[in-house]
């Protein structure tokens, strides 16, 4: 494993909670480190699952998909087709040799709190599975 | 056309005092973004909001020829809009801008200076590379229903009912109860004035009843709304009163004569009313309802007392549930809140002694019309000589709830005033954490209670018991307590425990939210838009919250939401046009073979099959740009306006880089 290696993550937040949630960290003031970098989105829904690929392949080292919770989706169940697509791009991603490296997490407009503790933990669980082996290819 | 033109970004980082400067090295994101391609000319400025923040983009827009705009700032919930009309104000399409958040997400959440800069720069190229892409959108305009549904009929359902109704717009007033009055209808007294509750509610009730514009809808639920701002359809479920109340002249004889005795919900279960009944005599309609779970008729088939006795022939017993459609503009949400049960706190001995009572049992207890006609009295009859209040039940408690309910310091000094003022000799405890004593005329109210002889001990209640020690705690609720000015451990019997228990969201909250889309807060209450700036807005545009189901909130301040609900929803309808995001999706007819995908996992149902062209058809107006369809479909046909592929993909390669 790279020495200081500082995984690259890339957050597809929905905008009525995740996006909200984030911003809530902010207004709070709760700190968390700066690996991840945030696409703002309608919904969890919107994800298409070649996005997802198309971050790895361009040779980020881990995917945060956040949403509304279960039941919260502002389009009733955006959520839930997100959900779907994460158990199949899971396996793909295993197959791949890039398992561990999405997450799928249920942040609400007023866990501000909880973000920062996913990305937190996310970024850990990222520094020992090392960089993206597809980065490493492309040396 | 933008289109073909060469792009000419602008990109402008803000300082926001040193809300970003003081983390952000701003100088260094200018330099960088400086250089990246097609930017012409990079800034920054203290409050890029400001007057002259704004200008700055204009004239470049003016003189340097920009098409494309990025401002670094904080998050676009907060000033994507005024940016955009910056732009609009200078000719540029205001689709042509992109935000980069490094406030919210950036300067407020990392510390390390050389990181957060970093993170900002690559945040910035991301917003370049993406506005790049962007096209013109054009905003669609849609008309205003001149009507208003109201949802609660509590004080803040009523102001804002009466507000809109009095501006000229038609208002449902959907309540769930046979009456309206909510809350307020159940207090003797209020605070700090001690106007006589239903004194000054009960005129206001009356006026709904009678104004031309309300059509008032007791024991009514909303069941489902559809339709986007400006144009909801809701459906109402009207429940069957078995009273028709166009003849029914409110006599009260039904209810004289109705053999069947039930607790009254109104009077907290303290006393009873009938199988048929209006919940307090000053109800509004005055038209009873018969409750079909109690009485003899619908449970066992006989006695048709009521039928009888009726002189006008009111009661029909066949009568069934409605539904009813009505499209309203606006819709305005004042379910308010319950209390606190405080069962679940064993060691207070409520439901295990009768003499621990809620607040709001209390409250009826004092009532003139409630169950012991105004008199303070133990369950054995007499008068009760000493008397403990405790605050903060359910309040301020982490096992419950975090919060502080607002209104029961206040309640409580009312209620020990209501005690001296009809038993001039008892004795009263107030056990307090903190007074909290905020508003207009409450310290001097609490200054007050001080001087009427009550006696506030600062500390928490450990147990309620009539476990005696000595002679004198015999036949007495023993009240163990730490007095923490004292510093000491204490026991002090007395006859009688008023127990300030909490506000907190209703039990269908979750529920109503669904039907409404709106979105709880961490403490189960609606969400606003924003806590200072869009205190009654929601992420819904055109639903409104106003009052106790936000919060917990006293009197003064749900009359006043109550006003600001109806202000927005006026102003909504008097604008008489919405604008429709222009985010939908736009389907490629070459390309769908419409296979149905996308019109499967559409929520609003604004996707059809064309059969005989075989491609998939889209209802705007129903749209809500969500893009479920576009991240479904196998053949990319449908491109998301404002979040198209080649914008989001710009964005994520940059990002992943």
């Amino acid at each position: 494993m790279e020495r200081g290696f500082n995984p690259n993550i890339i957050g597809f937040l929905c905008q009525w909670c995740a996006y909200a949630g984030a911003d809530l960290a902010g207004t709070s003031r709760v700190k968390y480190p700066s690996n991840i970098k945030i696409v703002r989105l309608p919904c969890t829904g919107r994800v298409d699952p070649v996005y997802v690929l198309r971050a790895f392949l361009g040779g980020a080292d881990g995917v945060l998909v956040a949403g509304c919770h279960p039941g919260d989706c502002h389009y009733k169940r955006g959520n839930y087709l997100m959900s779907q697509r994460y158990m199949v791009l899971q396996r793909i991603l295993d197959i791949l040799g890039l398992g561990g490296r999405l997450k799928l997490e249920w942040v609400s407009a007023s866990e501000g709190g909880k973000f920062a503790e996913v990305v937190k933990g996310f970024v850990e669980e990222l520094k020992s599975l090392g960089p993206n082996p597809i980065r490493e290819l492309g040396k | 056309m933008e289109g073909v033109e060469k792009p000419r970004i602008g990109v402008y980082i803000c300082h926001c005092g040193t809300n970003i400067a003081g983390v952000v090295n701003v100088k260094e994101v200018v330099r960088f973004a400086s250089k990246l391609r097609d930017v012409e000319v990079a800034r920054d400025y203290t409050y890029m909001c400001s007057n002259p923040g704004q200008e700055l983009i204009k004239r470049d827009i003016w003189e340097l020829g920009v098409n494309r705009v990025v401002v670094a700032s904080c998050s676009p919930s907060l000033h994507e809009k005024t940016f955009m009309g910056t732009c609009e104000e200078a000719g540029l399409n205001p689709f042509l801008f992109q935000m980069a958040n490094i406030r919210e997400q950036v300067s407020w959440v990392h510390e390390n200076s050389f990181e957060a800069t970093e993170k900002a720069k690559k945040l910035v190229e991301a917003a370049v590379n993406r506005v790049r892409n962007h096209e013109s959108l054009h905003i669609k305009k849609l008309g205003v229903v001149p009507a208003v549904l109201v949802v609660g009929g509590g004080i803040t359902g009523i102001e804002a009912a009466l507000k809109v109704a009095n501006s000229g717009k038609k208002v449902y007033l959907v309540e769930r109860e046979p009456s309206i009055g909510g809350h307020m209808a159940q207090l003797d007294k209020t605070f700090p004035t001690l106007d006589c509750s239903s004194c000054i509610l009960t005129p206001k009730m009356v006026e709904v009843g009678q104004h031309e514009n309300i059509e008032l809808l007791t024991y009514s639920e909303v069941l489902g709304v559809s339709g986007f701002p400006g144009n909801f359809k809701v459906k109402i479920k009207r429940k069957a009163r078995h009273v028709d109340m166009d003849k029914c002249t409110g006599c009260g004889l039904c209810q004289e004569k109705c053999p069947t005795r039930v607790p009254s919900e109104f009077n907290c279960g303290l006393g009873v009313r009938k199988a048929i009944y209006t919940p307090f005599p000053q109800a509004v309609p005055n038209v009873p309802v018969i409750d079909t779970e109690h009485c003899l008729h619908f449970t066992k088939g006989v006695c048709g007392v009521c039928e009888r006795v009726c002189p006008v022939k009111a009661i029909n017993y066949e009568q069934l549930d409605e539904t009813l459609e009505v499209e309203v503009g606006a819709i305005i949400i004042a379910t308010g809140f319950e209390v606190f049960n405080p069962s679940v706190m064993t060691h207070f001995g409520y439901g295990k002694y009768e003499n621990v009572l809620t607040g709001l049992e209390f409250e009826r207890m004092c009532s003139p019309s409630g169950p012991t006609g105004g008199k303070i009295l133990l369950r054995n009859g007499r008068e009760p000589g000493r008397i403990a209040i405790i605050h903060c039940v359910g309040s301020r408690d982490e096992n419950y709830h975090e919060y502080c309910s607002r209104v029961c310091c206040m309640y409580s000094m009312k209620h020990a005033h209501l005690i001296r003022e009809k038993l001039p000799n008892a004795k009263i405890y107030e056990f307090y954490i903190d007074i909290r004593a905020f508003g207009k005329g409450y310290e001097e109210f609490f200054n007050r209670v001080l001087m009427e002889g009550v006696t506030f001990i600062r500390g928490k209640v450990a147990e309620v018991t009539d476990y005696a020690e000595s002679p004198e705690e015999e036949g007495k609720l023993i009240v163990k307590f730490e007095d923490t000015l004292l510093g000491l451990v204490r026991r002090l019997p007395v006859d009688m425990v008023i127990l300030a228990v909490a506000v907190e969201p209703r039990k269908d909250a979750e529920e109503v939210a669904k039907i409404f889309g709106l979105s709880l807060s961490g403490d189960g209450f609606f969400l606003e838009k924003h806590p200072k700036l869009a205190p009654v807005g929601t992420s819904v545009e055109g639903v409104f919250v106003a009052g106790a189901c936000q919060g917990p909130k006293d009197i003064p301040d749900s009359v006043a939401q109550g006003s600001a609900a109806a202000a927005e929803a006026i102003s909504l309808i008097d604008r008489g046009e919405v604008e429709i995001e222009p985010f939908t999706p736009e389907i490629d007819e070459n390309i769908c073979v419409g296979c149905g995908r996308c019109i499967a996992v559409c929520p609003q149902e604004a996707l059809t099959l064309d059969e005989e062209r075989k491609v998939a058809v889209l209802e705007e107006a129903f749209c809500k740009g969500c893009g479920m369809c576009v991240a479904s479909c196998p053949s990319q046909a449908i491109t998301h306006k404002g979040y198209t592929a080649r914008e989001l993909l710009a964005e994520i390669d940059t990002l992943a880089g």
